[in-house]
């Protein structure tokens, strides 16, 4: 079965989701991050959706699943490269994906991810896992 | 009604086309419906196409204006209220421009005299009725399409979305915000936000006229899915009643609010880092720092 590639950079994983997600590939990046995040001590995920063309609510709630066993795991979850029809799709289905942090692209995501490694204290508020 | 009447009234009517033109026209001009949008001598025309129109019908179609002898004047009708419509007349003037036929025809039943004179006076002002009843319904559509189409013109020119400064994006909305419009404005803003790489979106209000709940939910809607593509929204421009208006029927905008534009583009440099500093007299023209 495919799976989709996670890289390593620092302490933040990187994932760029570059085919059609379908459920099983969803639940197998869930287990795959997971363990992941624990073997390398990741305290960021940067996951890069920007070719993502299509969702549904399952994919909506996968990806809000994977920021919260990301953030039990101390590692923030930063989503970048939305498009709008996606965002627009997301949020008639209800899915606001609140627990997430999000940016235009690759480039400002790690900015946000590199913010917070600088200062390992200053987690999103609102979550006192920390 | 029978048909003999039909047939005295048409040639009544040719008799005295001229009579009853003039005292036509003279009914109109005391109503008040001739004011100075239309000459004399085209409101002389077009009466007179009408009552000889009007002749014919009764003539071919008896004193029933939903048969098929009618269709000349129902046409002449139509056309007649669909202008009035457009050039601004009232509901009332349209109507009346009927009506008024009432007393001239009347008083020439009146005066002709017969037996059945009351009768007759009755018939013409139920046909003269439906007629009316036939011009307010052909006004009113005309009335709508001409709303429809402002609403169309006005759907297109009001979801601008425009760039305050680099990765600042504003969009003033004017007009009210319903489903239709918000997924336009939607899909406007968060397009734009891809193209311009912004990252800061003022959604100002100043031209909502009221804020319910419902609109309230458009907006979060949009903010939302800004949010999702990486982009904060400034909600500005929330004027004083409806400020209170949210406050009294519960609405929470979860949301960064200013009231002005001007506050919120300002809340926007200082986020993106930078400020906005007076020009020195005699310095160089510089409006804005990159921080």
């Amino acid at each position: 079965m495919d799976r989709i590639p996670i890289l390593k950079m620092g302490r933040a994983l990187l994932v760029t989701i570059q085919v059609d997600m379908h459920d099983r590939l969803a639940l197998a990046l869930e287990e795959d991050l997971t363990t992941r995040i624990v073997a390398t001590k990741a305290r960021g995920v940067l996951i890069d959706i920007s070719s993502l063309e299509i969702v549904d609510s399952f994919i909506g709630r996968m990806l809000d699943n994977i920021a919260s066993v990301a953030r039990v795991l101390d590692a923030d979850t930063v989503v970048v490269g939305m498009r709008p029809a996606v965002a627009i799709t997301l949020v008639e289905l209800g899915l606001e994906l609140n627990g997430i942090k999000t940016a235009l692209n690759v480039e400002r995501g790690m900015e946000l991810i590199r913010a917070r490694l600088d200062d390992m204290e200053a987690v999103d508020g609102g979550d006192d896992e920390d | 009604m029978s048909s003999t009447d039909a047939a005295g009234l048409s040639s009544l009517l040719r008799q005295h086309e001229d009579a009853i033109l003039t005292e036509w026209l003279d009914q109109l001009s005391q109503g008040g419906v001739q004011s100075g949008r239309m000459s004399e001598q085209e409101l002389r025309t077009q009466c007179r196409a009408l009552l000889s129109a009007f002749a014919d019908g009764v003539a071919s179609g008896g004193l029933d204006a939903t048969r098929s002898g009618f269709y000349g004047v129902r046409d002449l009708l139509s056309d007649i209220a669909r202008t009035r419509a457009l050039q601004g007349y009232s509901a009332g003037e349209t109507a009346l421009f009927v009506f008024s036929l009432k007393r001239p025809l009347a008083s020439r039943i009146t005066q002709a005299g017969g037996p059945g004179a009351a009768e007759d006076v009755l018939a013409v002002s139920m046909l003269l009725d439906q007629l009316g009843l036939h011009v307010m319904e052909v006004y009113q559509k005309s009335r709508e399409e001409v709303i429809i189409r402002q609403q169309q013109e006005i759907a297109e020119l009001s979801t601008p979305v425009v760039q305050l400064w680099t990765g600042v994006l504003a969009l003033p909305l004017i007009g009210t915000l319903d489903s239709a419009r918000t997924q336009v404005v939607m899909e406007n803003l968060l397009q734009s936000i891809v193209d311009a790489e912004a990252e800061i979106a003022i959604i100002d209000i100043t031209g909502v006229p009221t804020v319910d709940t419902l609109v309230a939910q458009h907006l979060l809607k949009t903010v939302a899915a800004a949010r999702l593509m990486g982009a904060d929204c400034i909600i500005s421009g929330i004027r004083p009643q409806i400020a209170q208006t949210m406050v009294h029927l519960g609405v929470e905008l979860n949301v960064v609010t200013k009231a002005t534009l001007a506050d919120a583009f300002k809340l926007a440099l200082q986020r993106t880092g930078r400020t906005v500093t007076k020009v020195v007299a005699g310095g160089p023209a510089r409006t804005s720092q990159q921080g």
